[in-house]
């Protein structure tokens, strides 16, 4: 490891005078436009910390005095729990399902990718409904045996299960993706020098997948961050329920968007502690994917062991929700399910133009940071990421703020011009949600493609270079070719984000615009959770189309 | 070609937003659900031919939208649910008066905005519903005998996170005082057996379940559980009948301040408090009328006539921010 270490610094010294060279001669162009898009992606975290212009002493005495602390452990423990285990479910499942062979693999393959289409509020009504005082479990608990009494299974343990639940498939996609490009030589060479099939996977593919890993795990911590949907209806009280409280209840939108900068800080850290993780080491891949895995084929007992845990996990994360959706569906089926599809159409819609809008800006700051590995474009990447971690709702107005503003000064121009008033542009407009959308999920698109690009071995950009392929064609001959599998999840990634997405639409769509998660949120805030149940199937049946294609062409 | 789909989509995208705003029709900002006032709207059209196009939302967010509109803004009405939602967007300057005899008629004076910026169109009830296998009515009394030791594990709430709790402890410091609210909220949280549940409905089945005995919730919630099944063990009380009155608030609506078509708007919601759109507007969601003359839905009507609460409430909002202080302080989650 040390020698890499040392050709990786040496690397690392002569490129950052290619770097400059690049930004002088090559490829000015892409900086230019990466600067512009952090700039874009980082404005609603500039309105959040203009908030300070306007301190809120009153409201902070007493969050300080009565409240933050609790918050404070609240989301330190959500964390604590749920990113091991969506480690430990996505890591293995991605291990079991792309590098070994047992009974129902296949199947497993594409099935534990499902519950990436469920959102994770719909998780939380559904086991609450389950699982609750009243619900059916307990019913059956109290009458076999009286003495139980009432378990509640609203806690730090039942909020992490949910969202782990929701959210181990980031984890596993991308560990899954990095198995599979692995290649077979260094699995290989581990096992001819005498390792046990468990030791290479710790020793070799494990730390190997480490970078796609590691992006995955941040996204689910910045997803737990930036929940409200699930805690709310746990009523468990993290930094978002108490933001929307200052907001919603004390009508102090500068004290909900102070609160919001803690969260700022939190990723801050949780982003220098990952890249202090991974300083300076190198996961290129010699041989190409080209050379597939053997899948390690398990006997005996090891094998229907693996058999029934991906079967319980498909069963908790996927199964047993969605036939709970399904019953309520069937009972509350009305006429109102034919409006539905015109909303699947438009969930579906914006999911897509939005996964090419921001696959799209994800490459250029990727690849920007790729060609310039100074400190400049990681940081230029970083800051463009930090709306991942911040609740939708104010998210979006850090967006609309700004946007209605400018819109507003365009509009008097105008005026000012032609006398005549015209309509505003930008203002509820579909443009200004789809950016909204690409703020919010850049970072989800990102993490993907950044992490494949890492993997490309620095000779054959190298030798490209000295061919006289830069810039753009360098882009097209190379780094999207060598990162197909990492678009394509980045791509899925943000589509299913999207449809799922609640708050940002709910603000900012234009008329006549419902998504399927808009129907949601309608019916889950007035407590009727069995009316929700036929739009989330529905939102459930499109998402899974994508994630279906997606695990298919990965396969391949 | 390469050049003219880009043009394409920005032409396809702003013209969504054009549509939507220059064709001549009443625009509504609502933070009450879709499937509450879409029947009325389709009313109004029958009846009238005025077009009304609408977007749902949160209240808070829907206000920041309106405020960073300004003067550009489509919408004509905000409808939303709680006084204190009401408040904010009236101190915030989004509504304008209107002087309306019809409005003056139709809406209680204590379930409008004093200086005529918003109208309460329907009334929610928020009182204690109780398991009648296990509590005897005589044992209850008013909101705050809630907290006495007789409750001790048997009261359950729901969050203070809703607005309908916040308004209920606003409501007390505005009769009581901080420190006698303080003091009813904290024997509240003392005889809690479980941490309180997010919706009312949760509340609700807890005490069919037998986790706690009694509860506060709005009326409509019981009557969605009722209309599903009519055996369920739950009953109506109507508290602080000898004092100040059961706790109300509203659902209401106001005209915008940058409305482009004022006179509509104010047309539309001189129809929503009138007798033929009230009766719709309250038994789509179990609730009260405003408008005195129309009688609730039938389901609603059994539990039988009650005394409300003649304080305006509008003071709901002034008082929020310091309900919800005190709650956190005595840990009322």
């Amino acid at each position: 490891m040390s020698a890499t270490n040392e050709v990786g610094e040496f690397r690392e010294q002569n490129s950052i005078f290619r770097s400059f060279r690049t930004f002088r001669w090559n490829a000015p162009g892409w900086i230019v436009i990466s600067f512009l898009l952090a700039l874009i992606a980082t404005t609603p975290v500039l309105v959040i910390l203009s908030s300070y212009f306007f301190p809120e002493e009153d409201i902070w005495q007493h969050l300080v005095e009565n409240v933050l602390q609790g918050l404070a452990l609240n989301t330190l423990k959500l964390l604590a729990c749920v990113i091991p285990l969506t480690a430990l479910l996505g890591i293995s499942m991605g291990w079991l399902t792309s590098a070994c062979e047992y009974p129902g693999r296949r199947f497993f393959s594409w099935a534990l990718v499902l519950p990436f289409a469920v959102p994770p509020y719909v998780y939380a009504f559904v086991y609450l409904g389950i699982f609750d005082f009243s619900g059916p479990v307990q019913g059956l608990i109290r009458e076999s045996f009286p003495s139980v009494g009432f378990i509640d299974i609203r806690n730090t343990a039942g909020v992490s299960i949910i969202l782990s639940l929701a959210f181990y498939p980031y984890v596993y996609l991308m560990s899954r993706s990095a198995f599979l490009t692995q290649g077979r030589s260094s699995m290989e060479a581990a096992r001819m020098l005498g390792q046990t099939p468990i030791g290479a996977f710790f020793r070799v593919a494990l730390p190997m997948a480490r970078p796609w890993i590691a992006a995955g795990l941040l996204l689910v911590a910045m997803e737990t961050l930036a929940d409200f949907g699930a805690v709310a209806i746990f009523n468990y009280d993290t930094f978002t329920t108490a933001i929307y409280k200052a907001w919603f209840g004390m009508f102090s939108l500068n004290a909900a968007l102070q609160l919001s900068s803690i969260l700022v800080v939190f990723v801050l850290i949780i982003l220098v502690l990952e890249q202090h993780f991974r300083f300076r080491m190198r996961f290129n891949e010699t041989y190409t994917a080209a050379v597939p895995h053997q899948r390690l084929h398990l006997n005996g007992l090891k094998k229907w062991l693996a058999f029934i845990t991906s079967l319980m996990i498909f069963f908790f994360a996927f199964a047993l929700p969605f036939s709970q959706l399904i019953i309520w569906s069937w009972s509350n089926l009305n006429s109102d399910a034919l409006q539905y599809l015109e909303q699947a159409l438009n969930t579906f819609v914006l999911g897509a133009v939005t996964a090419a809008v921001t696959t799209l800006c994800a490459i250029i700051i990727a690849y920007s940071k790729q060609s310039n590995p100074g400190l400049t474009m990681k940081w230029n990447a970083r800051l463009a990421t930090l709306g991942y971690a911040l609740p939708g709702t104010v998210l979006a107005v850090g967006i609309y703020i700004p946007a209605a503003w400018l819109d507003n000064q365009l509009l008097n121009i105008f005026t000012g011009i032609t006398g005549s008033r015209i309509n505003p542009l930008l203002q509820g407009s579909l443009i200004i949600l789809i950016v909204a959308y690409a703020i919010r999920f850049l970072a989800a698109g990102f993490g993907s493609i950044d992490s494949s690009m890492n993997r490309i071995t620095p000779s054959i950009v190298e030798a490209a270079r000295t061919m006289g392929t830069t810039g753009t064609a360098l882009l097209k001959r190379i780094y999207l070719p060598m990162t197909k599998t990492g678009l394509l999840t980045a791509s899925i990634f943000v589509l299913v984000d999207v449809m799922k997405e609640m708050p940002i639409t709910l603000m900012m769509r234009p008329f006549n615009w419902d998504t399927l998660a808009v129907k949601i949120f309608e019916y889950t805030s007035e407590g009727e959770w069995e009316l929700a149940a036929l739009p989330a199937v529905g939102l459930i049946l499109t998402g899974l189309l994508p994630v279906l294609f997606l695990t298919k062409k990965t396969e391949e | 070609m390469k050049k003219s789909v880009p043009a394409l989509l920005t032409a396809f995208f702003l013209g969504v937003n054009i549509a939507a705003a220059y064709a001549d029709e009443l625009v509504v900002y609502s933070a009450r659900k879709e499937h509450l006032i879409k029947p009325l709207f389709d009313m109004y059209t029958t009846k009238t031919g005025v077009q009304v196009k609408y977007v749902t939302g949160k209240a808070g967010a829907l206000l920041e939208r309106l405020k960073a509109e300004g003067s550009n803004t489509p919408a004509d009405l905000f409808i939303t649910v709680d006084a204190g939602n009401l408040w904010k967007a009236a101190k915030e300057v989004v509504l304008q008066p209107v002087e309306s005899e019809v409005l003056k008629k139709n809406v209680p004076s204590h379930l409008r905005d004093p200086q005529n910026r918003w109208f309460g169109l329907s009334v929610r009830a928020r009182t204690i519903v109780y398991n009648k296998d296990r509590v005897s009515p005589s044992d209850l009394d008013s909101y705050s005998s809630l907290g006495e030791p007789r409750w001790k594990g048997r009261l359950l709430l729901r969050t203070s996170k809703k607005v309908y709790n916040q308004s209920l402890v606003a409501s007390l410091i505005a009769e009581k005082g901080e420190t006698a609210s303080e003091k009813v909220v904290s024997s509240w949280v003392a005889n809690l057996p479980v941490a309180p549940f997010s919706s009312d409905t949760k509340a609700l089945e807890a005490v069919m379940a037998g986790v706690g005995d009694v509860t506060v919730v709005n009326t409509y919630y019981l009557g969605r559980l009722l209309k599903k099944n009519s055996d369920i063990p739950l009953a109506i009380f109507w508290p602080n009948q000898n004092g100040t009155g059961v706790h109300m608030n509203v659902s209401g609506a106001g005209v915008t301040k940058h409305a482009k078509h004022r006179d509509q708007a104010v047309k539309l919601l001189e129809w929503l408090s009138s007798d033929e759109a009230q009766g719709t507007f309250a038994s789509l969601n179990l609730e009260y009328a405003v408008n005195s003359s129309v009688k609730p839905d039938p389901l609603v009507a059994a539990w039988g006539e009650f005394k409300g609460n003649p304080i305006n409430v509008a003071k709901y909002g002034e008082y929020q921010a310091q309900a919800i202080k005190l709650m956190d302080r005595v840990g009322y989650k």
